[in-house]
């Protein structure tokens, strides 16, 4: 399966979905991303049980964070896919991204860069 | 444990709004363990202030730390060298925090993050309940080990009051009725019999009620 999704995507590994933390999330936007999305398990199947859970309340916690911020807070999306989906993976990746493209880029990412 | 709730970051942003320098100061001691102000709380609101003042295209200058305790001026000390460069601290201890800050730096804008809500105990993970009203009298062996003056809506310390229902306060059905809770735990124990006790009108000098308390141990003091 040599599929293609957008360059623009970097790939963070990480043990586990619930290994994410909100810290991680709101640095990358002071950092200027336009967007993250975690890639977690499907919801049911997390090896250590409830990590993907956990995850997804932190990216619910980030996208609060935002709105107070006045940041559009869908530039964080929570999605889960098995890892034997590669053709969703792909297909998260250009929705992610199309969505992105559509909010423009980081207000704080602009605002740096001025 | 004192357990608080972060204020919303729109009036966080609020308060320091004009000022450049900013310090987001936390608090080891309870706000730690309520995940209310300890350092990865700071991390987070410092992270999100920064996150707006890029967006505004203002200088992001928001600092960390966290010390032992903000209760303790020996702890408070540690800001000695570094206070009087920021316009304006944010402490996310509770309500003493900002307090000993501002009084040991007079020229500093000190600024609470958090609401400090009351003295509780986690029930569970994620979820608190105020056990205690600082009263400065304890009776809780009285009542099974339930405090009818903390929980109790009322503070009645002679029965239930009318609004007891299926084991609730009429306040909400989410709060249960300690005097229920009360003369369940006694039954239990055998020991119904010692509510029959009348207590006469509570003497809440030694609460709030005296005005602000203050307590000096002759043994301990230097």
């Amino acid at each position: 399966m040599r599929l293609q999704y957008p360059t623009n995507v970097r790939v963070i590994q990480l043990p586990c979905s619930g290994r994410v933390d909100i810290l991680h999330l709101l640095r990358s936007f002071e950092d200027g991303v336009d967007g993250v999305y975690v890639a977690g398990c499907m919801e049911g199947d997390c090896h250590f049980l409830t990590g993907n859970l956990k995850a997804r309340r932190k990216v619910e916690y980030v996208q609060k964070v935002l709105e107070s911020l006045g940041i559009e807070p869908g530039r964080i999306e929570m999605y889960n896919m098995s890892s034997a989906q590669g053709p969703r993976f792909a297909e998260v990746a250009r929705e992610f991204t199309e969505r992105i493209k559509e909010l423009g880029p980081s207000p704080v990412g602009q605002a740096q860069a001025a | 444990m004192i357990v608080g709730d972060s204020k919303p970051l729109e009036e966080i942003l609020s308060m320091i709004e004009g000022r450049d320098k900013v310090l987001v100061l936390g608090c080891r001691g309870c706000v730690t363990v309520c995940n209310v102000g300890g350092e990865k709380e700071v991390g987070i609101l410092a992270s999100a202030l920064r996150i707006s003042r890029k967006k505004a295209g203002l200088p992001p200058t928001v600092e960390e730390m966290t010390l032992e305790r903000q209760c303790d001026p020996e702890y408070v000390e540690e800001l000695a060298d570094v206070a009087e460069k920021y316009d304006a601290i944010v402490s996310i201890a509770c309500g003493v925090g900002p307090q000993f800050v501002a009084e040991r730096f007079r020229d500093v804008a000190v600024f609470p993050g958090i609401n400090t809500t009351f003295i509780g105990g986690a029930l569970e993970h994620g979820v608190w309940a105020e056990r205690c009203q600082s009263c400065g009298n304890c009776l809780v062996h009285n009542f099974g080990g339930l405090c009818p003056i903390a929980r109790c809506s009322k503070s009645l310390m002679n029965g239930p009051c009318g609004g007891s229902a299926s084991g609730n306060c009429e306040i909400s059905p989410e709060v249960p009725c300690v005097w229920d809770q009360i003369v369940q735990k006694m039954s239990a124990m055998g020991r119904l019999q010692e509510l029959e006790q009348v207590w006469p009108n509570k003497n809440w000098l030694t609460a709030r009620d005296g005005g602000p308390r203050k307590r000096v141990r002759e043994d301990l003091k230097q």
